[in-house]
């Protein structure tokens, strides 16, 4: 009899025990992973603009938690350590969800007053018009006089980074949208050049379809990959001037220009894949790697997926600006701020320097597959696509990405994807322009 | 006297820490959600002012644009889907309830087998529910369509989830997510059934056979009017999941290509923690509460009723 009352005992008390582990573990493992700090090995600050930052310690949060893009980190914070032996470095990552989960952890954090000492964001409107017209961002302006980077980065960059005449954060990285991927092989058998117009896409993709191949790939199930090529189809029908002017009001939604992009994605959607909305970005680019499809329109983290499945670059895939792009670049960028009442200011802005630096961009690029978001990278550090986009980036006229936070507020983006989910299923261009016309008052953009 | 009055406060006293935790987790969160659902709260940045109802009204109006039309699609899907995962759930749960109450053999096994999908998480299947159901396309075809294309049943395969064609404002693409709800919960109905079964007396049935009553006429005229209680709370739990299903059909088909598997829990996820649309966010949560809280009340006034009469 005792003995029984004895397991319920020790049964309850493990319960206990358990559930308390789980809250535990819910509320510590994803916030705060401890990055082992390296023994010191380098010599002394070298760099005398850097604030001095002489212990401490560095909260840096992120969603970088695998990958090339989690060694590009640590190689920055090797580098960090390097010159501030004595800081120790917090490496705050939150996994999953494509930055999402990262992103209301960090809400969380800001508006109950408990900011990182630096946190990874979109740049561009992602970060402006959630956390810089809130008041919770420090201007990095000074950093970049004081280091002289202002002519070392593209105009077009600056432009996106500011606002009120202020530069609100430091972008370590530049990703290209508006590329077309396109397998080699399927191209040469079916005697086809790539396209650089939508005329030309739509010749070679009803060549691409008599022949038995999907023309183009695309995997929206989450409906941003159909955001995403969206953007270079909007790009393409108006050219940048009217594009950038989508984003500030100026060029006209119930217009000719967006109503012709919209008839021409319609069309386009004529050529993809039958199961786009079952499958994602990668596997639509595994159609494109096996030859059951031809092109596929993604940013150029592909060429980091086709490289991981072993394909050579130049060789077995092979890349243009997507139709009526060329000579344009739509960007963006992962960036890192300074936000107000960060605990250890000076080193942040240590970090911000390290970042914003030729070393560190060219530390970090290489392996998160991305060009530096300077003007002056090491080339030979970088792939044959990586040094052709490095090319595109100094010559082309810059303009910012929507999906990817650069060109609009975050709540600007969900509205737009509402809008796309009903069009890729009715192609309504009447009701789809209307709904994007009115996602532009919404966002107090629009009048 | 003084002893009773004791007990009585221990007993106050134990449950005290439920009562506070439950006050302020629960009832004083659904508070504040209702106090952020009446403000005009858009952006990361909390702005408690008043808006009153506009929230509710630009869901429910023309003026909402594509957010009303967002959510008049995902009532009707939760209409569909509630409606036919508890037709499902009853009809099939109730039936392998009366066949393991045959007195087979192994019986523990099969209840088992089919209580066991119960205890996995919704998140689990859905992410395989969605490799079984995804449809594939051409030569490369995938899960069940590459099973029906393997034994020549061609004419039976179809886009599944990614289907945009509807009956009225039926969907059908929900048909594979109703398919993978059912399936993880019809060994819960079929538990609550069988110990419904179990505890109806052996006397009954025997007394209804000596007065020449067929098998039938047993289970329609005095089983099934016995499990009456049983399927009332199978309603209960099961409609209550499925008003609030998230998690299933987030893994499993997201919102799907015109909204064709939206619910309005994947609304207020994305328009709350994508759009930093909190106040919206917060309506949606108020509506789904007040959606639950229609079957449950009912429910509820019924037991307490019975209780008091027992």
């Amino acid at each position: 009899m005792f003995k029984k009352y004895m397991w319920y005992v020790v049964m309850a008390a493990l319960l206990v025990a358990s559930i308390l582990l789980v809250a535990c573990g819910g509320a510590q493992a994803p916030t705060v992973t401890p990055q082992p700090t390296k023994p010191p090995v380098a010599t002394k600050a070298s760099q005398p603009t850097a604030a001095p930052a002489t212990g401490g310690k560095l909260e840096i949060f992120s969603w970088w938690t695998a990958g090339g893009e989690a060694e590009g980190l640590n190689a920055m914070y090797k580098i960090y350590n390097g010159k501030y032996p004595n800081v120790k470095i917090v490496n705050a990552t939150v996994a999953g969800g494509a930055g999402s989960n990262a992103k209301a952890v960090l809400a969380t954090r800001m508006q109950s007053g408990d900011p990182p000492d630096s946190f990874q964001v979109h740049a561009g409107h992602e970060l402006i018009d959630s956390w810089v017209k809130a008041g919770k961002m420090e201007p990095v302006t000074s950093i970049f006089k004081e280091n002289g980077w202002l002519d070392r980065y593209p105009k077009g960059v600056i432009d996106i980074l500011s606002y009120k005449g202020e530069i609100w954060s430091v972008p370590v990285n530049i990703h290209r949208s508006n590329v077309l991927w396109y397998n080699k092989k399927v191209f040469a058998d079916n005697g086809l050049k790539p396209p650089t117009t939508f005329d030309e896409f739509f010749a070679v993709a009803d060549k691409l379809k008599a022949a038995g191949v999907t023309p183009l790939a695309l995997g929206d199930n989450g409906i941003w990959t159909a955001n995403h090529l969206m953007e270079s189809v909007l790009l393409g029908s108006m050219g940048p001037e009217k594009y950038k002017g989508l984003w500030d009001g100026s060029t006209d939604w119930n217009g000719p220009e967006v109503k012709s992009a919209l008839t021409t994605f319609a069309k386009v959607m004529n050529y993809v894949n039958e199961d786009h909305a079952a499958l994602s970005w990668d596997q639509a680019a595994q159609l494109v790697a096996d030859g059951d499809a031809a092109m596929t329109i993604m940013g150029d983290w592909a060429e980091g997926y086709f490289k991981s499945i072993k394909l050579k670059p130049g060789v077995d895939f092979g890349w243009v600006p997507s139709p009526g792009t060329a000579g344009t670049f739509i960007m963006l960028s992962d960036s890192f701020g300074l936000p107000k009442g960060a605990p250890d200011r000076d080193n942040a802005i240590a970090w911000l320097t390290v970042c914003g630096s030729k070393e560190g961009q060219d530390a970090f690029n290489p392996l998160k597959g991305s060009i530096p978001a300077r003007m002056d990278g090491d080339r030979s550090l970088y792939d044959v696509y990586l040094q052709s986009a490095m090319d595109d980036f100094k010559t082309n006229k810059i303009v910012p990405s929507l999906t990817h936070g650069a060109a609009a507020s975050e709540g600007w983006v969900t509205a737009f994807s509402d809008v796309m989910t009903l069009f890729v299923s009715d192609k309504d261009v009447a009701a789809a322009q209307q709904g994007m016309t009115k996602a532009c008052v919404d966002a107090g953009v629009c009048k | 006297m003084s002893h009773a009055r004791r007990e009585r406060w221990i007993a106050f006293i134990m449950v005290l820490p439920s009562i506070l935790l439950l006050a302020l987790f629960v009832y004083g969160f659904i508070g504040w959600t209702a106090a952020v659902s009446l403000s005009k709260w858009d952006g990361v940045e909390p702005n408690y002012s008043w808006a009153g109802l506009e929230n509710f009204r630009l869901l429910f109006s023309k003026v909402g644009g594509v957010s009303a039309r967002r959510f008049s699609i995902d009532l009707w899907n939760t209409l569909f889907f509630t409606l036919f995962f508890l037709l499902l759930c009853i009809i099939v749960g109730l039936f392998l309830a009366i066949l393991l109450d045959q007195k087979i053999r192994g019986e523990g096994v099969f209840r088992t087998i089919y209580l066991f999908p119960m205890s996995l998480s919704f998140v689990v299947t859905g992410v395989v529910w969605r490799w079984i159901f995804a449809p594939g396309a051409g030569t490369r075809l995938r899960g069940v369509n590459a099973l029906l294309h393997a034994i020549g049943l061609n004419a039976l395969r179809w886009k599944w989830y990614t289907d945009t064609s509807s009956f009225g404002p039926f969907h059908v693409a929900l048909t594979p997510v109703i398919i993978a709800a059912s399936w993880q919960l019809i060994g819960y109905t079929m538990a609550m059934y069988l110990a419904g079964l179990r505890s109806i007396p052996e006397e009954l049935r025997e007394a209804a056979r000596v007065d020449g009553a067929s098998e039938v006429k047993i289970y329609r005229h005095i089983i099934l009017p016995m499990l009456q209680p049983i399927t009332l709370s199978a309603l209960i739990v099961l409609g209550h999941i499925s008003l609030k299903i998230f998690d299933l059909v987030y893994t499993m088909t997201g919102k799907g290509p015109g909204f064709v598997t939206d619910v309005p829990g994947i609304f207020m996820f994305e328009t709350t923690f994508q759009g930093n649309h909190y106040a919206q966010g917060a309506t949606i949560s108020i509506i789904m509460l007040l959606m639950v809280a229609v079957v449950i009340i009912p429910y509820l006034i019924y037991s307490f009723r019975r209780e008091v009469e027992l």
